[in-house]
């Protein structure tokens, strides 16, 4: 096996044991995309308009909100490069042969596999609220891929920010300013055709909505898989563009020493 | 080939010229020390030697192979005991160790006998699967060095290794480091602030200031390279006159680098059973109240004030405003 990814693996292993030890991480983890999904599904279920097309709202919500869930994880990522830098741990592993690339892929990699596990328990939630998955399995793997790389994204875009900025305030800062306005230029909440013309236009070049097509295409409509990979493809794209990103501004970092 | 050789490194930090022409080289087997204040360019030497920084110019071999240009082969061999820890607070001892010595390529039983040998040698055993978090600051250091020691490094760097630690604590480092030394047959590279943590664990010291070494030799060689004795003469209340007062021992035959600190008058004489009623007379003449005068052989302060002609804890703390005191 090559050397990246032997070390990316031991990475992940590592993240993943240090957040398997924050009990009230892990709480938050599973309750809090529960919340929304209760909270949103409860609020908005007596507006039929918004369902667009689905049997309830929850079935119309569940996907959406495995998205949003998938990429504020995403977007939130950075915050362990953040701990790492202030810990010293990273300039440790760079005096030792570990491979530059797994110490950035591995926190990619890490958000991607929390965001499956998330989608998981929230699709087995929605089934006990009567949602249908109509696309069958292969519409659970669309989910799932979906999730995991909207959070790729969104990691690689958020660990690029944490080591240009290497502040926990400034992150902080960076993954709110971005988070809620791109949750809200997508059909998370709603559908695309109740939203403002110039919303609708701008969330076309949102990855979020990319990730919310391909998912509720897979789980309402069961059907037209030729779009859903379409979507997918665009955020595999954007995937290795953010990843590179943040492989360019960890050189940058290296070179700052 | 020596074990390390630094030749003519420098390095510019926007602003600061952290490094400014660095030459000296370790032999197998040694131990040496940069010792220097704060802001001298030690660590930043460190960082050139451990393949973190790339020097300006400069050449610099680490077990024979090139930082610069073979950096993966220099990683191979060294083990980097950071300034600050590079613990992962999260995991525990064992596991923090293990993945290093992965990183490292190693594996399987090799690996784990390793760490049992090492937890045992630096006296972790015990607290080897409780998360690092609730370490001591000296346990997280010493689970540090053997972090830097599990794939048999044959350079060891150690930047600081005793900074902020506990008097007890440091003490115990000391005892540490010298029993590495003994049984792990390696080469070492300290820095320090600490005169007598150079004193006590190197073979051979380089003092550093301002980016540049300005002398290096065995601490035995650099203290008898000042010949003579320090005196020191305390006075009582002077009415400003302090700088007088240094002007009047300067007169006395024999005596140089005179030098206030504080309330405290030192020079250097060739001979302190001598000297010393010349300066107290000369001192009593023009109505200066003596406290108390004390000689001593010339220690590791005197080497740095003679040939940097600036005092260490005076340009120490100029760097760091909160820096501790280190105790003689």
């Amino acid at each position: 096996m090559p050397q990246v990814l032997r070390h990316t693996g031991w990475m992940v292993v590592r993240q993943a044991r240090n957040l398997m030890r924050e009990p009230i991480w892990i709480a938050v983890m599973i309750i809090q995309p529960l919340i929304w999904l209760l909270l949103y599904g409860q609020l908005f279920s007596r507006v039929p308009t918004l369902r667009g097309g689905a049997s309830s709202y929850v079935e119309f919500l569940t996907p959406g909100i495995v998205c949003m869930n998938a990429f504020f994880g995403g977007t939130w990522s950075g915050m362990a490069m953040i701990n790492d830098l202030d810990r010293h741990v990273v300039d440790r592993f760079l005096a030792a042969p570990a491979s530059r690339l797994a110490i950035v892929l591995s926190q990619v990699v890490r958000a991607g596999i929390t965001a499956v596990l998330q989608a998981i328990i929230l699709l087995l939630v929605g089934l006990a609220l009567g949602v249908r998955v109509h696309g069958g399995a292969l519409g659970w793997l669309v989910v799932l891929a979906a999730s995991a790389l909207l959070a790729m994204v969104f990691s690689g875009f958020s660990n690029g920010i944490a080591l240009l900025l290497r502040r926990a305030a400034s992150m902080i800062a960076t993954a709110n300013f971005v988070g809620l306005p791109l949750m809200f230029l997508s059909s998370i909440l709603l559908s695309t055709a109740l939203m403002p013309g110039w919303i609708s236009s701008i969330a076309r070049f949102n990855p979020v909505n990319w990730g919310v097509h391909a998912a509720r295409n897979a789980v309402v409509t069961g059907g037209d898989w030729g779009t859903s990979a379409e979507f997918l493809l665009f955020l595999v794209v954007a995937t290795a563009v953010t990843s590179a990103f943040a492989t360019w501004t960890f050189r940058s970092y290296q070179r700052s020493i | 080939m020596d074990a390390i050789v630094a030749e003519n490194l420098t390095k510019r930090y926007k602003t600061v010229q952290a490094l400014d022409g660095v030459s000296f080289s370790v032999r197998d087997g040694e131990v040496f020390a940069l010792l220097g204040p704060n802001g001298a360019g030690k660590s930043t030497t460190v960082r050139v030697l451990t393949t973190l920084t790339r020097p300006d110019s400069g050449r610099a071999f680490v077990g024979g192979e090139d930082v610069v240009a073979h950096p993966n082969r220099v990683r191979h061999t060294i083990g980097y005991v950071a300034q600050d820890s590079g613990v992962d607070w999260e995991a525990t001892g064992r596991e923090n160790m293990l993945l290093q010595g992965r990183i490292h390529g190693m594996a399987g039983a090799p690996l784990k006998k390793r760490v049992e040998e090492l937890l045992e040698l630096i006296g972790l055993t015990d607290a080897a699967d409780r998360i690092a978090r609730g370490y001591s600051g000296g346990m997280k250091r010493r689970l540090d060095v053997a972090i830097g020691l599990v794939h048999k490094p044959r350079v060891l760097f150690l930047d600081e290794p005793t900074t902020g630690l506990d008097p007890e604590a440091r003490a115990a480092m000391w005892v540490e480091v010298e029993r590495l030394t003994r049984q792990e047959s390696l080469t070492i590279l300290l820095t320090t602030h600490y005169l007598e943590e150079a004193d006590r664990l190197a073979e051979r010291v380089a003092i550093v200031s301002r980016g540049k070494i300005v002398v290096e030799g065995t601490p035995e060689a650099l203290k008898a390279g000042l010949r003579g004795e320090s005196v020191s003469v305390e006075l009582r209340e002077t009415d400003g006159r302090l700088q007088e007062a240094v002007q009047v021992v300067e007169q006395v035959d024999g005596a140089g680098e005179v030098h206030l600190e504080g309330q405290v008058v030192r020079a250097r004489v060739p001979n302190g059973a001598q000297a010393i009623p010349s300066i107290l007379l000369a001192l009593e003449g023009r109505g200066f109240p003596v406290v108390a005068v004390t000689t001593a052989r010339p220690s590791l302060d005197d080497v740095y004030l003679h040939y940097t002609g600036r005092d260490f804890t005076a340009e120490d703390t100029e760097h760091t405003p909160a820096a501790q005191g280190w105790g003689h």
